[in-house]
């Protein structure tokens, strides 16, 4: 594998963990709330494309709409869902005063409760799905081949961070995120509506729970129920690395943990291979001993008050 | 004298009577069924007690004690596990392990000892960070130590299980053991350390203007937090009688943290109530999902609605009750006025 390829491979497994993290940071931001479930929405989209049934092989459904439906479908799913989880389950906790710990583990309940659906409706066995068969294809880039399918996650990542920064900078709801993510009571004070901001804040990041699924699953074809276990701890951990309390921080930490984990993977001797993440965990406290307020801190990372 | 005894024995001096009690009830009711489920969430009850040493006095979620809990179980099935056996199932143990049967009270005290070995380690980065961070480095040093474990395969049969460990957990031991494991919580947290811990959560500021050293306070309770929670690890794996890395992962500390913040995280009380109450509707539901007979008409739920149900359960707890079922309060402890 040669530079080039290695670099594609990289960033685009960074771009992943960034899309999660930027998911996980906003609703820190405006909540104070570290929201696991933000995994299991990417699950939640992967599986709306297929027929919900508990045979082995499940006919695609939504899966097999023209592309541009498709997407605006699962994303509908992805945003409805968080914004379902905000009402039901971190509103009643928000009005009821509930610390950090116990907004945590009820993010880790509501995880819990969309995998155990899934896993009802779907049973627990994996399952293949594909989608966007033409992504799959290797492309040749300046004489190495690299999938396209990569080339996409890095474009999109890259158009949809580039959209958060314009929502955030220009647009009303925006400003009034930013300024909730900042100071909460007084942007309350000077008439932010919360639970607005809040709802909000939950639906984009559902949104980009959408389209990452649909940009691993082109990727793996594969349906898992606990698939979102693994990259909800990733963006969480990109979230800290990057600093909590700052977007651009809990990007370029998602962005930072994929890189290192992608390196780590090439460039380890063959026989360290498999104790990849005990070198990448290690990284991680490393940095965390360093920089303990994470490599891009914001102001205001201590717990609401 | 009244005044100067109740702090001192409250509240592990009504729990642990209550244990007892609810174990005698349980055991002369005779039904295995039950009285096995209760042996599992006494052994669960160690791990949230010593869970609860470090986070309820420190304010700092761990999510990285299953680690210890995992170091813990193989060290001693080191000792203990498949005589004749040990040799094949793990080649790379050095010769004075593979002659050698250690009973299994010492066995447990020194496995438990080296998973508290890991934490002084561990600690002496993870107490230098404020909370968040603690938080996630404990969690990498899951990740780390999973790892090492997983591929440290002539130690620990890698991704394979290892069967055959004794099988010493019932019930008296457990509950022998949970018992312990309060009275160790109750005098940390009644002793000058863990009031200091305290102090650190609550103003931080004031604590250190006060003269206290916060990383070696944070370490202490780290470490007998380990050591407790490093018990519980080795009762399951000798409770289960296999061993596997992949138990010793994230549901085992989403369900011990679960326990301990339905209970109410700040209170010993709430570790003891919290483990009881979750053990309890766990049980439940799996009695529902199995189904039973009732005047010959058969109640079940469908297969998989045990989680659901058990998911909401927890949300409709922490809804409620968002400082756990009892919060601050503490057996037989009137709250400070």
């Amino acid at each position: 594998m040669n530079a080039i390829q290695l670099m594609i491979d990289a960033l685009s497994l960074g771009s992943q963990y960034a899309l999660v993290a930027l998911g996980i940071g906003l609703i820190f931001g405006v909540m104070r709330m570290i929201n696991f479930a933000q995994g299991d929405l990417i699950m939640l989209g992967a599986y709306a494309l297929v027929v919900p049934t508990t045979a082995d092989l499940a006919p695609p459904l939504i899966g097999k709409l023209p592309a541009v439906a498709l997407i605006i479908t699962v994303i509908t799913i992805t945003a409805g869902a968080g914004i379902v989880t905000e009402r039901f389950a971190f509103r009643p906790l928000r009005r009821r005063e509930a610390d950090g710990a116990t907004l945590l583990i009820s993010s880790f309940a509501v995880g819990y409760l969309l995998q155990s659906i899934v896993l009802f409706v779907h049973t627990g066995r994996p399952k293949s799905v594909s989608i966007f068969a033409d992504l799959t294809r290797q492309l040749e880039l300046g004489g190495v081949r690299v999938a396209m399918i990569d080339i996409v996650t890095i474009c999109v990542t890259a158009l949809l961070l580039t959209a958060m920064v314009v929502f955030l900078r220009r647009l009303r709801w925006g400003i009034e995120m930013r300024a909730a993510t900042e100071d909460f009571t007084m942007a309350r004070i000077l008439g932010v509506r919360a639970d607005a901001v809040i709802a909000l804040a939950f639906a984009i990041a559902g949104a980009l729970a959408g389209i990452l699924s649909l940009l691993y699953v082109a990727k793996t074809g594969v349906l898992d129920f606990r698939m979102g276990v693994p990259l909800a701890i990733a963006g969480f951990v990109g979230t800290v690395i990057g600093g909590m309390g700052s977007l651009v921080g809990a990007v370029l930490g998602g962005l930072f943990l994929g890189v290192a984990s992608s390196l780590l993977q090439a460039l380890l001797p063959e026989v360290l291979r498999p104790g990849r993440d005990a070198f990448l965990y290690g990284l991680v406290i490393f940095v965390l001993l360093v920089r303990p307020q994470g490599l891009f801190a914001g102001r205001n990372v201590g717990e609401r008050t | 004298m009244k005044r100067f005894l109740e702090p001192r024995i409250l509240p592990a001096g009504g729990l642990i009577p209550m244990l007892v009690l609810v174990c005698v009830i349980v055991h002369a009711a005779g039904n295995q069924l039950i009285e096995g489920s209760l042996t599992e969430a006494l052994v669960y009850m160690v791990m949230v007690v010593g869970l609860s040493i470090f986070v309820s006095n420190s304010g700092i979620i761990s999510f990285g004690h299953v680690s210890f809990a995992l170091v813990g179980a193989y060290a001693s099935a080191w000792q203990t596990c498949c005589p004749g056996l040990r040799g094949v199932f793990m080649p790379g143990l050095p010769q004075i392990l593979l002659d050698t049967n250690v009973p299994v009270m010492p066995a447990a005290l020194a496995a438990a000892l080296l998973a508290t070995a890991v934490a002084a380690v561990a600690g002496i980065a993870i107490t230098r960070l404020n909370a968040v961070a603690a938080s996630i480095a404990l969690l990498s040093l899951l990740f780390v130590v999973k790892t090492i474990y997983e591929n440290w395969t002539s130690v620990t049969a890698g991704q394979g299980s290892l069967a055959g460990l004794p099988l010493y957990v019932g019930l008296w031991t457990a509950l022998a053991w949970a018992t312990g494991a309060i009275i160790a919580a109750q005098l940390y947290m009644n002793s000058a350390h863990g009031l200091r811990l305290r102090a650190i959560r609550e103003e931080y500021a004031a604590a250190r203007a006060a003269g206290i050293v916060v990383w070696r306070e944070r370490m202490i309770g780290l470490v007998v937090s380990a050591f407790v929670f490093a018990i519980g690890g080795i009762l399951f794996g000798h409770y289960l009688g296999t061993l596997a890395v992949s138990i010793y992962w994230l549901d085992m500390t989403f369900l011990t943290l679960a326990m301990l913040v339905v209970g109410g995280m700040r209170s010993l009380t709430g570790a003891v109530t919290g483990t009881l109450a979750v053990s309890a509707v766990r049980e439940f539901l799996r009695a529902f999902e199995r189904g039973f007979t009732v005047s010959g008409n058969t109640i079940q739920i469908p297969q998989g609605s045990q989680e659901i149900v058990l998911a909401l359960a927890l949300l409709l707890i922490l809804v409620f009750r968002p400082q756990g079922i009892v919060g601050d309060y503490e057996l037989g402890v009137p709250p400070p006025r």
